[in-house]
């Protein structure tokens, strides 16, 4: 029998990214949070400067929920199971990937919220993909700045603005929405790679910029600037540069009494009330079972974990999942295309060594519909970032670029020479949703408890393989520019699990279409809140995480000023 | 070069100039074993065998020190035995499987052949074509070299990288827990530091 714990106002499951954030509104309200997360809190000293813990063995191995449910994947509902990963992308600690994230901090662009209508406008309805189920957003970008801007300020980005009120500033992005002020820090510096890079963008007409990024250039909030020193994808900040929200917004909640956290806390299904309100939420910690009732629940895990824990939680009022009597949520599921990319080699040593995913250079030309489709046959487009960050067993697995064997001693002398000749761009392109991509729950594959795990079956389609390769050959182009010898295309691959999934919960003001409304609260129960990426109806060209942060604060916002109405 | 070049390298090439008979099989191992350092999980045959192997797919050559001086070997060896227990298996049965079809490929044991014949094997595995193991050699192939570079490339903390041979061979300048703006000039790298993360006394305090 599960233990009964005190009634809270709001349970929130999951503190990562969005929970985290949206924790800090709702206790500053002076609502009672409890905060329930699967993982541990980690410290400065967990985050050592390990290759081989970090990159390659799924550092951090303890307490790793989401390890023991790694979602399958399939392309398409008839075709054969990818290999199943062995490590998840995402982590579980208080904090969750906001800890080993790249901490890039995007606002989505305005072209984003609109592109149904948009795409229409422009170039007519035909040019939306067959089988795309792309909705605009219930609201512009203009909706979401101030959240944006909270956001920014309270998590610690830093970055260089391209439009403030109006005012184009060329060092910045000039095709960004407007934005109220400046960012609260300076970018990250450049490196003299990143500068010959953005001097031969330039030569070629292009835009060039830093990226905005969660991480401290300098002394903000008690916390010190970053030290460029290079382990920061898959690893924490070891002098907490890295605005995560364990070090941000959620000791900040705490600060206010008024959030609890309950770490090693795993939630295995949210309970409903013969009223068809959400009760609480039950979980296990330490081998005891739990029932935390609450007013309010709000889901605030990642994409997969959102849309599997509604879908075990069945009850009378929701036989097929929770919110769920619309047969919605793991639709509209998507991951961006993130992967096709393109690797440049160079003569010469261009000393990557150091630095971290975060310190680069941008191109945003050819994103979002910031050139002209006509021509084209697709929609949307890419963002180009290339960036300094490289470690030493990646670089030693190198791409040869057909120059030598995989092995042996010509493979060694290859190495030897251009082990620091290499440059991995990094490319984000729009990734729509379509009506046969999209999640539910494994018939076969169980967790150790016994509860399915995520299935996921989704693949890109034309619209992405024809933008993929338009943007790797402007990559291409820009490599060849400045200087490399050489410049090889990457695979795109399907969609797996990724750090970047998108949808499931859409949001939106059909609920036929969307599992939640314009406030991320459901359509069917009106006392549970979504937030994360699953809300997302649309990728962008850019890392999803502030834009799930910024909508999860709006929600919990939401939340307290509706209290009334939302608790009852 | 001849820092780079153990004992039991030389007694190895002496064996390949076709003076093997001519040594002990007794005095071989005796000096065998001192080189090689206690062994955790392979046996001294399976060692014998992945230790000819890792000197193939990294060796030490004119650019300087390979596998063998990295320790590569020790790295899987000790590797076996905790974070990649799961491929103990694995390696059990592929060291044995290579082994076999070296001997029935080029008629002798894979530590006994030539170079140029022990290259030839490898290249076998690399293209799926070997026979004997369950689930193609190439997969077994991959594994051993993935797990090669780890042992050659990876912080010396876990047994490999000895004396960071692999990361001076790459010209990676090291662990560093602050890289300044002249770090990072394209025109020259800073000098190594020859630090394992675990050396670094924050966090040598929460070994993996």
């Amino acid at each position: 029998m599960a233990v009964t714990l005190k009634k809270t106002n709001v349970v929130v499951v999951g503190l990562g990214a969005t929970g985290g954030v949206a924790a800090l509104p709702l206790a500053q309200a002076g609502l009672d949070v409890i905060g329930l997360e699967a993982g541990t809190w980690l410290r400065p000293d967990d985050f050592a400067p390990d290759e081989l813990r970090n990159n390659y063995r799924g550092w951090p191995q303890a307490i790793q929920k989401a390890n023991r449910e790694i979602p399958t994947h399939r392309p398409t509902a008839s075709s054969p199971y990818s290999p199943r990963l062995a490590i998840h992308p995402m982590m579980n600690a208080v904090g969750g990937t906001s800890l080993h994230y790249w901490a890039q901090s995007w606002r989505l662009n305005p072209w984003d919220f609109k592109v149904a209508s948009e795409t229409k406008r422009r170039y007519g309805a035909s040019r939306i993909p067959k089988g795309s189920t792309v909705e605009d957003w219930p609201f512009g970008l203009d909706e979401l700045e101030s959240y944006y801007d909270k956001v920014e300020y309270e998590i610690g980005v830093s970055g260089k603005a391209g439009n403030i009120k109006g005012t184009i500033d060329r060092s910045g992005n000039i095709f960004e929405g407007a934005r109220a002020r400046e960012y609260p820090m300076p970018p990250l510096r450049g490196t003299p790679f990143t500068e010959m890079m953005g001097d031969a963008a330039r030569k070629l007409g292009w835009h060039t910029f830093p990226g905005p990024a969660a991480i401290n250039t300098r002394n903000y909030q008690n916390r010190t600037g970053c030290a460029y020193h290079g382990f920061c994808a898959r690893g924490g900040c070891h002098i907490n540069a890295k605005g995560s929200t364990a070090v941000t917004t959620i000791p900040k909640a705490q600060a206010t009494k008024h959030l609890a956290v309950v770490s090693e806390a795993h939630v295995t299904t949210i309970e409903v009330g013969s009223d068809g309100r959400v009760s609480g939420v039950n979980y296990i910690k330490g081998g005891t079972e739990y029932f935390q009732p609450a007013d309010v629940v709000l889901v605030a895990s990642y994409v997969y974990e959102n849309v599997r824990l509604l879908l075990l939680s069945k009850s009378k009022a929701f036989p097929n999942g929770l919110s769920n009597n619309h047969g919605q949520v793991g639709r509209h599921y998507f991951s961006h295309n993130q992967i096709g990319g393109v690797i440049g080699l160079f003569p010469k040593a261009i000393n990557n060594w150091y630095g971290l995913p975060a310190q680069g250079v941008a191109v945003d030309n050819w994103a979002d519909d910031n050139f002209d489709h006509s021509s084209v046959d697709f929609i949307g487009g890419g963002n180009l970032w290339v960036y300094s960050d490289r470690r030493p067993i990646a670089a030693a697995s190198m791409s040869t670029f057909g120059r030598a064997p995989r092995w042996g001693s010509a493979w060694k002398a290859f190495i030897k020479q251009y082990a620091d000749g290499s440059n991995t761009s990094y490319l984000q392109k729009t990734t729509l949703p379509y009506e046969d991509n999209y999640l539910d729950l494994d018939p076969n594959v169980k967790d150790p408890l016994g509860y399915p795990v995520c299935r996921i079956t989704a693949d890109y389609k034309d619209n992405e393989r024809k933008l993929t390769t338009f943007v790797q050959d402007k990559m291409v182009e820009w490599y060849m520019a400045a200087g490399a010898i050489a410049a090889e295309k990457t695979p795109m691959g399907t969609m797996g699990p990724t750090t970047h999934a998108y949808g499931g919960t859409r949001m939106g003001d059909n609920r036929d279409t969307n599992v939640v409304d314009r406030w991320g609260f459901s359509h069917e129960v009106p006392n549970l809140g979504i937030v994360g990426a699953s809300v997302m109806g649309t990728s962008g060209a850019r890392n999803p995480t502030l834009t799930a942060q910024a909508l999860a604060w709006r929600t919990a916002e939401h939340l307290t000023k509706s209290w009334k109405e939302i608790a009852k | 070069m001849a820092d780079f070049v153990s004992r039991r390298d030389v007694l190895k090439r002496v064996g390949l100039a076709g003076a093997a008979a001519a040594v002990p099989i007794d005095a071989l191992a005796q000096v065998t074993q001192p080189a090689r350092g206690r062994l955790e999980t392979l046996t001294p045959q399976e060692a014998d065998v992945l230790d000819a192997v890792v000197a193939r797919l990294i060796p030490t050559d004119a650019s300087g020190p390979g596998a063998t001086e990295a320790k590569a070997a020790r790295y899987i060896d000790r590797a076996l035995g905790n974070a990649l227990a799961s491929f103990r298996e694995t390696y059990r049965e592929g060291l044995a499987a290579l082994d076999a079809y070296a001997r029935s490929s080029k008629g002798s044991a894979f530590t006994q052949l030539s170079l140029q014949n022990q290259d030839a094997v490898l290249t076998d595995l690399e293209r799926n074509v070997a026979t004997g193991f369950a689930n193609g050699s190439a997969g077994f192939f991959n594994l051993v070299l993935a797990h090669t570079l780890q042992g050659t490339f990876g912080d010396p903390y876990y047994g490999g990288n000895d004396r960071f041979v692999g990361w001076d061979l790459i010209g990676y300048p090291g662990v560093r827990l602050i890289a300044t703006a002249n770090d990072q000039r394209m025109d020259s790298a800073p000098a190594p530091t020859h630090m394992s993360a675990y050396d670094y006394s924050m966090f040598g305090k929460k070994k993996p």
